[in-house]
C-alpha cells in the first residue's frame, strides 16, 4: 500500500511550502506527491512554473509527482494555467472535473480521478477507467462499504486511494468566506488565507466546532481520520492512502501510517488533529460522527 | 438574437399546469423517487402524472423536461436506468443528467431522446462542456451559479451545446454536485439521497425568547422573537467565525437576474432556469408570469428595457429571504 502526500488545500508562503517539500522528497515513507493549487487561482505564492519545477526535483529525488487541477476551474485563465501544467510538467493529472479530463485527454495524458470527479457507482468507475484514469478517489461522503465493493469491481489496473487524513474538503464557490469575513471583495482579497495556514474555523453558536473556511472552500473543522481502520483498507487490497497536508506534524503522521501498513502499533497523538478526530462517513454515518475502532 | 427558453420547476401537476399556463416554455420535474435532486416527500412525479403533465404541456407546444440528476449509488446503477427508460417510454422531451454513466446509458440506449446536463454535473468550463458533447451528445447544459456574466460569455463562445443559466429561485452558494456540507452534518445529501439538509434531521427548539434551529443536532442558527426562522440548510446559518457572529457564507436570499436580462439575451443564453421544484403551484405561477413578461420585454426592446417595479414586488413576495441578489453574475458579490 502506498503513502501519498495529498495537494497542499492551504495557502502558505512559498518559503514554507518549498520547505515542506524540501522535507517530503526526504521522507522515505512517502510514495507519491500531488502537487499543484487545487483550490483558488489567485493564490500564486508558487506560479505554475514554480510548481512544474518542484514536480522535476520530487521526481528526482525518488517520488511519484501527480499535478492537481484546480476543483473549480472558471476562467480562460484558469484553463490555459491547467494547460500550461499539463504540457510542461507531464506525467499524471489529478482531474477534480470534466473539463481536466478533457484537457487532460487532449494532452493524451491518463489521469488519477479526484475525490470531486463524483465516483458513486461502478458504472462511472469503469467509464472514467475507458477514458484513461488509472486511479480513483471515492468521494469523500461515501461509506466504506460503497468504497469495498467499487473497488472490487474496479477494471483491470484502476487503482483505489482513499483520503485518510486531514480535514475534508466539503464544498466550492464562486463566493470567497475568508474574504467575505474580513469585508473584502474576492477581487481585492489581500491573500487573507495566508493568515490561516490550516483555514479559519467556523464554530456553531454554541461554541462547538463546525467547519473551517479555506477560501473559496468550505472544510470540515475536525480532521478525518482513517489510520484506526488501516487494518482494514490493508485488507480491502486498497492501494494508496491520502495524507492531507496541515502546517504541523504531517510528517509525524505520515510516519504513524507507515508503520500501521507495516503491522507496528502506533499512539495517536491529539495535537494531529486540533479540532478532534471524525470518520463518521466511513461508517455510512454523518460526516461528523466518531466512531470508535 | 433567440429569445431564451424559460424553464420551470414543478414539484406536482398543479405546478405543471400553473407553468404552462402561465407561459413556461419547458417545465421540468422529477420522478418520485431518489434519482432526482428534490427528492422531498409528497412531491414529485408518478408515471400517470408525467403521461397527463405532458399531454398538457404538449397540447399548448410546451414541452417537458424530467431530472434524473442524482448520482447513481452503488449497487443500484438499474433503478437510475429504469427511470431514464420510463422517461423515454413516456415521451418526455427531454432528460436532464449529471451522472457520467447514466449518460453513457441513455446515448446508447435512447439516442434519440434529448439529452441536458444537470447543474449537478458542477460543469463550470467549455471544455466540462465539450467533454460531455463528445462522449454523450448533450443538447444542453445548465451551468453552475458560481460564474460571472462574462464567464458565461465565454463559455458560450465556445461550445455549440445550448447553455442554460439560473433566473430565479433560492440560491445555491456552492459549486453544485459538489457540495457535502449536507452530508458531514447528516449523512445525506443531494449526490447521494437528492436532498440537502432533509426535513428528518431539522429540529425547532422554541425557548421564551428565541428560536433555536438545528440539523441532526447542530446549531445552524438561533432567532430571536421578532426574526423570522429560517430552514436550517448549513450554508445559509449565521455561525461564529473569529468571534464574530454572522452569516459565514451567505446570508438567506434569492437569486433574480431581471435587470440582466438584455445581456442574458445579448451573449446567447438559451434557457433561463427557474428554482424551487419544492415550492408551491402559486410560487411557479407568480415567477413564471412575471419572468415571461420581463424576458418578452427585453427581448423585444433590448435598449429600452426597465425592470418594472411591479415585477420586483411579485417576485418579492415569494422570494426567500428579504433581499434579492444577482449572485455569481455580479462580480462584487464574489
Amino acid at each position: 500500500m502506498q503513502i501519498t502526500l495529498g495537494p497542499l488545500l492551504f495557502f502558505w508562503p512559498k518559503a514554507e511550502v518549498l520547505e515542506f517539500y524540501a522535507q517530503a522528497a526526504q521522507h522515505p515513507a512517502i510514495d507519491r506527491i500531488y502537487l499543484g493549487e487545487a483550490v483558488c487561482a489567485r493564490r500564486q505564492q508558487l506560479r505554475t512554473a514554480d510548481w512544474i519545477g518542484l514536480a522535476q526535483d520530487l521526481r528526482a529525488a525518488g517520488k511519484e509527482v501527480v499535478l492537481t487541477a484546480q476543483a473549480l476551474l472558471e476562467s480562460e485563465s484558469d484553463l490555459k494555467a491547467m494547460r500550461r501544467l499539463m504540457r510542461d510538467a507531464g506525467g499524471l493529472v489529478e482531474a477534480n472535473d470534466l473539463g481536466a479530463v478533457k484537457m487532460a485527454q487532449d494532452e493524451g495524458l491518463p489521469f488519477v480521478a479526484g475525490p470531486h470527479l463524483n465516483i458513486y457507482n461502478e458504472q462511472t468507475l469503469a467509464f472514467f477507467a475507458a477514458q484513461g484514469a488509472q486511479r480513483w478517489l471515492p468521494p469523500l461522503e461515501v461509506s466504506g462499504s460503497v468504497v469495498a465493493s467499487l473497488h472490487a469491481s474496479r477494471p483491470a489496473g484502476m487503482e483505489t486511494e482513499v483520503f485518510a487524513f486531514g480535514k475534508l474538503p466539503l464544498a466550492f464557490s464562486a463566493r470567497c468566506f475568508t474574504a467575505r469575513h474580513y469585508g473584502l471583495n474576492k477581487d481585492d482579497c489581500q491573500f487573507k488565507c495566508l493568515d490561516h495556514p490550516d483555514g479559519l474555523l467556523v464554530d456553531t453558536r454554541e461554541g462547538k466546532h463546525f467547519l473551517t473556511l479555506n477560501g473559496i472552500q468550505t472544510m470540515s473543522a475536525q480532521t478525518e481520520s482513517l489510520l484506526a481502520q488501516m487494518p482494514q483498507l490493508i485488507d480491502m487490497g486498497v492501494d494508496a492512502v491520502r495524507i492531507s497536508p496541515q502546517s504541523v506534524h504531517t510528517f509525524a503522521i505520515v510516519e504513524a501510517f507507515d508503520r500501521t501498513r507495516k503491522g507496528e502499533a502506533v499512539s495517536y497523538d491529539p495535537a494531529w488533529a486540533p479540532a478532534g478526530t471524525v470518520n463518521g462517513f466511513w461508517f455510512g454515518k454523518a460526516g461528523t460522527a466518531q466512531v470508535a475502532a | 438574437m433567440a429569445k431564451p427558453q424559460l424553464v420551470c420547476p414543478a414539484g406536482s401537476l398543479a405546478a405543471l399546469k400553473a407553468a404552462v399556463d402561465n407561459g413556461a416554455d419547458d417545465v421540468y420535474l422529477g420522478f418520485r423517487n431518489d434519482t432526482n435532486a428534490r427528492n422531498f416527500a409528497g412531491l414529485n412525479f408518478d408515471d400517470k402524472a408525467v403521461a397527463e403533465g405532458i399531454r398538457y404541456a404538449h397540447q399548448r407546444g410546451r414541452k417537458v423536461l424530467v431530472a434524473i440528476n442524482t448520482y447513481a449509488q452503488a449497487g443500484r446503477f438499474a433503478d437510475w436506468t429504469r427511470s431514464v427508460d420510463r422517461a423515454a417510454e413516456l415521451g418526455v422531451d427531454a432528460v436532464i443528467i449529471a451522472d457520467p454513466a447514466l449518460l453513457d446509458y441513455a446515448t446508447r440506449t435512447h439516442p434519440q431522446l434529448r439529452r441536458h446536463l444537470s447543474v449537478q454535473a458542477s460543469a463550470t468550463s467549455y471544455e466540462a462542456i465539450n467533454f460531455c458533447r463528445d462522449k454523450f451528445g448533450i443538447q444542453r447544459a445548465v451551468l453552475p451559479r458560481v460564474l460571472t456574466l462574462a464567464q458565461v460569455e465565454n463559455v458560450i463562445c465556445h461550445t455549440e451545446v445550448e447553455i442554460e443559466v439560473f433566473g430565479f429561485g433560492s440560491l445555491c452558494v456552492m459549486n453544485e454536485g459538489r457540495c457535502w456540507l449536507s452530508s458531514y452534518a447528516t449523512g445525506e445529501s443531494p449526490n447521494t439521497v437528492g436532498a440537502c439538509s432533509p426535513a428528518k434531521y431539522v429540529q425547532w427548539e422554541k425557548k421564551p425568547a428565541e428560536m433555536d434551529v438545528r440539523l441532526n443536532g447542530i446549531l445552524i442558527d438561533r432567532y430571536g422573537n421578532e426574526e423570522k426562522a429560517g430552514y436550517p440548510t448549513i450554508c445559509k446559518g449565521r455561525f461564529e467565525v473569529a468571534g464574530e457572529t454572522y452569516y459565514a457564507m451567505e446570508e438567506p436570499a434569492s437569486l433574480n437576474v431581471l435587470e440582466m436580462l438584455p445581456e442574458i439575451i445579448r451573449i446567447g443564453v438559451s434557457a433561463i432556469k427557474v428554482e424551487g421544484r419544492q415550492r408551491s403551484p402559486t410560487y411557479v405561477a407568480q415567477v413564471t408570469r412575471n419572468l415571461r413578461q420581463a424576458i418578452d420585454a427585453a427581448a423585444a426592446t433590448p435598449d429600452g428595457f426597465t425592470v418594472k417595479p411591479a415585477w420586483m414586488a411579485e417576485l418579492g413576495k415569494v422570494a426567500e429571504g428579504s433581499q434579492i441578489t444577482l449572485g455569481a453574475y455580479n462580480r462584487p458579490w464574489r
